[in-house]
């Protein structure tokens, strides 16, 4: 038992780190783990499901403003926006950048670049929760905080 | 609030408890969750007591029913339901907590529209907790600030007072500018700039004079009576959270050196435009803006005299000051309009001076104007009281009413009814005008297209004067023009409107005149009372209200406009008024009046009143009515030019 928690910790272990080795996330994810308490031992797990469900929308519904003419830029900005104030709040360093990359085809009116990125933006917001999903699943098996706690 | 602590915490005085800044009471804004949640775990982390919340509106409930529940708010700059600046602005003015500003925006400019707008600080997404570790600094400094202010606070005054020229110049260039808002913003700089140049450590809170607060203090200052008010009185009656008695001092300066501006302008220009009213005033008018309104005043011939005697007789209210013509109007400019309204006001002084001189005036290029000196006296007479009411009702329906029975004039008929439909909207701006300027606005509007609503004056010159008529003439409707025989009650109204906006009554005058309506059906007399009675500096001269009366008496017979809408009705509440919201138009109508800053924004208070259905096509004098309008909206027309997206004249009770 123990050496399984303990291999299951380090796997726990090697998941988070390679999130952070690719990038996919950065330092303001240690924020949030940080900010796990005993009173919210799952905070980190409770923020991310959260992020998880609020962008998967904004994505939802800025991809369908954006597929029609005419175009809103100010209120497509506008979620753009929203979605990178959470995504950075998170640390959720590629989606974020593919935020920004899109900001910037909106600001010359590029839609077809625009839909480009989204696409990819997409991906790397699919990618993310398809790493972090099952790391929290594995954290919740041997005791979150611990993990959390572990420095890094 | 300043001083109000979280328990024993901490005081904003010198005793500062261990904890501090434990204890710290924050609200934190912002409408996404998950940043939200991320702030609240993190100000928890600090020990602060968080209330967190999602929607603008929802935080300034929260911060008005706990007067002093928090003591720093921290705010995200886009959020749906408002502005975080405008946010920021509300809490500013009404809670003066210290705010921070948040957004995933790091661009200068944002961050500079945040500093400019009072925020303390502005932080960056993704906000680490060490930024939020130190905020308490902001309120630490904040209430030290205060206790200073409080300690000087005379010789806080003092400095304000000093101060005050410079500022006063950019009401003036400002309202030329037709900019308010820009005028506002340089006044609150030059403010900021000179606080910090004041020589105590003192630093005033900066306080922003919205169009509402505005509103509020002028409506204060003319139920005190512009002799008799002070500071302290204003204050109370105002009873606005956080304002202080040297705010209201300062602004109770600038408003002063306002109005003696408006009448000293007045009084010059009165003069010299008048000649030939009809081309000369109307050539002046086209451009409403910066107009003339002298040129305007003098094209409504309405003799400031005579419109102030209407508004002296007609209101029944003897606060009102013949000597101070058109400072409602003027500052109406000079808080909202973005035209220069003030020449309206100016002009209307002119024009009831000129009107006296039963020239008829031809404001109206195309229309033939026939106005008889009878007709603009009686016009006048009845304006006076149509004005008042006029301006009270540039709310209300009534004055288009009338207006839309000055419009019928006979041979202006049909040109009345075209502009009246156009214009009426756009009445309701000019109104403001009220004074001389509003006659001669009014005239000059039928003929003169308003120059964006506000510009009533030229375009309506051609069609229908009558539509420059001030929003608040019940005009009843551009179509029934043909029932407005009272060409001189719609003068009456114009003049009385003037009081207010004294200038206003001019235009009516002078619209009568050029009608040839008598606006015997109006019953100019009962607003012209109420415009009294809201006009207490109404700087219409008693002289010229008697041209009004004149023109009115022979419009009081038929106003059909009366039935309308409450023509005499409302008119007296406007003196009354103040205060409800149904009254808002007639309330704005008393402030406008009583400021005689009639906004002359016509133009905003054209769409605000047409939007509400308020003045049909029939106001010509869109700039007038606006201005009125405006004020009594509160104005949020002003709202365009005002970082206050909220004010709009939606807020004109129709």
């Amino acid at each position: 038992m123990e050496s399984n928690n303990n291999s299951l910790r380090q796997q726990i272990a090697d998941m988070r780190q390679s999130l952070f080795d690719e990038e996919m996330l950065d330092r303001h994810y240690r924020t949030v783990e940080e900010l796990s308490d005993k009173d919210h031992p799952n905070f980190a797990e409770e923020v991310m499901t959260m992020y998880f469900r609020d962008s998967t929308k904004l994505i939802a519904i800025f991809e369908n403003a954006l597929e029609n003419a005419p175009f809103n830029f100010i209120v497509l900005d506008k979620y753009l926006h929203q979605l990178k104030g959470s995504s950075a709040s998170i640390g959720a360093k590629k989606v974020w950048e593919k935020i920004n990359e899109m900001r910037d085809c909106l600001r010359e009116r590029d839609i077809e670049g625009t839909r480009t990125v989204l696409q990819q933006l997409k991906k790397e917001h699919d990618n993310l929760r398809g790493r972090i999903e099952p790391y929290f699943r594995m954290l919740r098996q041997v005791g979150p905080s611990e993990i959390a706690q572990r420095p890094k | 609030m300043a001083t109000s602590t979280s328990g024993a915490a901490w005081k904003s005085g010198d005793v500062v408890s261990d904890q501090f800044p434990a204890g710290l009471r924050v609200l934190v804004v912002d409408d996404d969750p998950t940043c939200l949640m991320i702030l609240e775990k993190m100000l928890r982390t600090c020990l602060y007591e968080v209330t967190k919340c999602n929607r603008a509106e929802h935080a300034l409930s929260l911060l008005r029913e706990n007067k002093n529940g928090f003591d720093i708010v921290i705010s995200d700059v886009h959020m749906p339901d408002m502005n975080g600046f405008k946010l920021l602005e509300h809490i500013g003015l009404e809670m003066d907590l210290p705010v921070i500003m948040m957004s995933a925006d790091d661009g200068k400019d944002v961050v500079m529209k945040g500093v400019t707008h009072g925020a303390c600080d502005y932080l960056i997404k993704p906000v680490r907790i060490e930024a939020l570790k130190n905020i308490w600094q902001h309120v630490v400094r904040k209430k030290k600030n205060e206790w200073r202010e409080l300690e000087q606070s005379g010789s806080v005054e003092e400095g304000d007072r000093s101060a005050k020229p410079s500022e006063d110049a950019d009401y003036s260039s400002s309202a030329n500018e037709g900019n308010w808002k820009s005028s506002k913003k340089r006044r609150d700089e030059d403010e900021e700039a000179e606080e910090r140049d004041d020589t105590s450590t003192l630093k005033k809170p900066r306080v922003v004079w919205s169009v509402e607060l505005h509103q509020q203090f002028v409506a204060a200052v003319n139920q005190l009576g512009i002799d008799k008010a002070v500071p302290k009185k204003i204050l109370e009656l105002m009873n606005v959270p956080g304002l202080t008695r040297e705010n209201v001092a300062s602004h109770l300066q600038k408003y002063r050196l306002y109005l003696r501006r408006l009448s000293g302008q007045h009084q010059t220009s009165m003069n010299n435009s008048f000649i030939n009213p009809q081309e000369a005033s109307f050539g002046a008018m086209t451009s409403l803006n910066g107009i003339d309104l002298q040129t305007l005043a003098v094209a409504g011939q309405i003799p400031a005299q005579s419109l102030a005697t209407l508004q002296a007789a007609g209101l029944g209210r003897s606060t009102a000051k013949p000597g101070i013509p058109l400072p409602l109007v003027d500052q109406r400019n000079l808080f909202s309009f973005e035209n220069p309204k003030l020449r309206f006001g100016e002009g209307q002084q002119q024009q009831q001076q000129h009107l006296g001189t039963s020239k008829p005036v031809n404001l109206l290029h195309g229309i033939p104007t026939s106005m008889e000196p009878k007709q603009l006296t009686s016009l006048h007479q009845s304006a006076q009281s149509l004005g008042m009411n006029m301006q009270v009702n540039t709310h209300g329906a009534q004055n288009s009413s009338l207006l839309m029975q000055m419009n019928q004039p006979q041979s202006r008929g049909q040109i009345l009814n075209d502009t009246a439909s156009s214009h009426v909207p756009r009445l309701p701006t000019t109104q403001t005008i009220v004074s001389t300027g509003l006659a001669s606005g009014v005239l000059g509007r039928n003929g003169i297209t308003n120059n964006g609503r506000g510009a009533g004056y030229n375009p309506v010159m051609q069609n229908s004067s009558m539509l420059n008529f001030p929003n608040g003439f019940p005009l009843g409707s551009a179509s029934t023009m043909s029932g407005l025989p009272s060409q001189g009650s719609f003068q009456e109204e114009v003049t009385s409107e003037v009081k207010g906006s004294v200038s206003f009554a001019a235009s009516y005058d002078i619209f009568n005149d050029l009608n040839q309506h008598k606006s015997n059906d109006w019953d100019i007399q009962n607003v012209g009372l109420t415009f009294d009675a809201s006009q207490q500096s109404n700087s219409i001269p008693s002289g010229s209200l008697d041209l009004v009366h004149q023109g009115f008496s022979g419009s009081q017979r038929n106003m059909p406009v009366r039935n309308q809408s409450n023509v005499g009705k409302p008119m007296y509440s406007i003196g009354d008024i103040g205060h409800g919201n149904a009254q808002n138009t007639s309330q704005h109508l008393n402030t406008l009046l009583g400021d005689n800053s009639i906004r002359i924004k016509t133009e905003r208070n054209t769409d605000v009143l047409a939007d509400n259905g308020f003045f049909p096509e029939q106001f010509g004098q869109d700039d007038l009515m606006s201005a009125l309008l405006k004020q009594q909206e509160g104005i949020t027309p002003a709202e365009n030019q005002f970082d206050f997206d909220g004010y709009s004249m939606d807020n004109i009770p129709v």
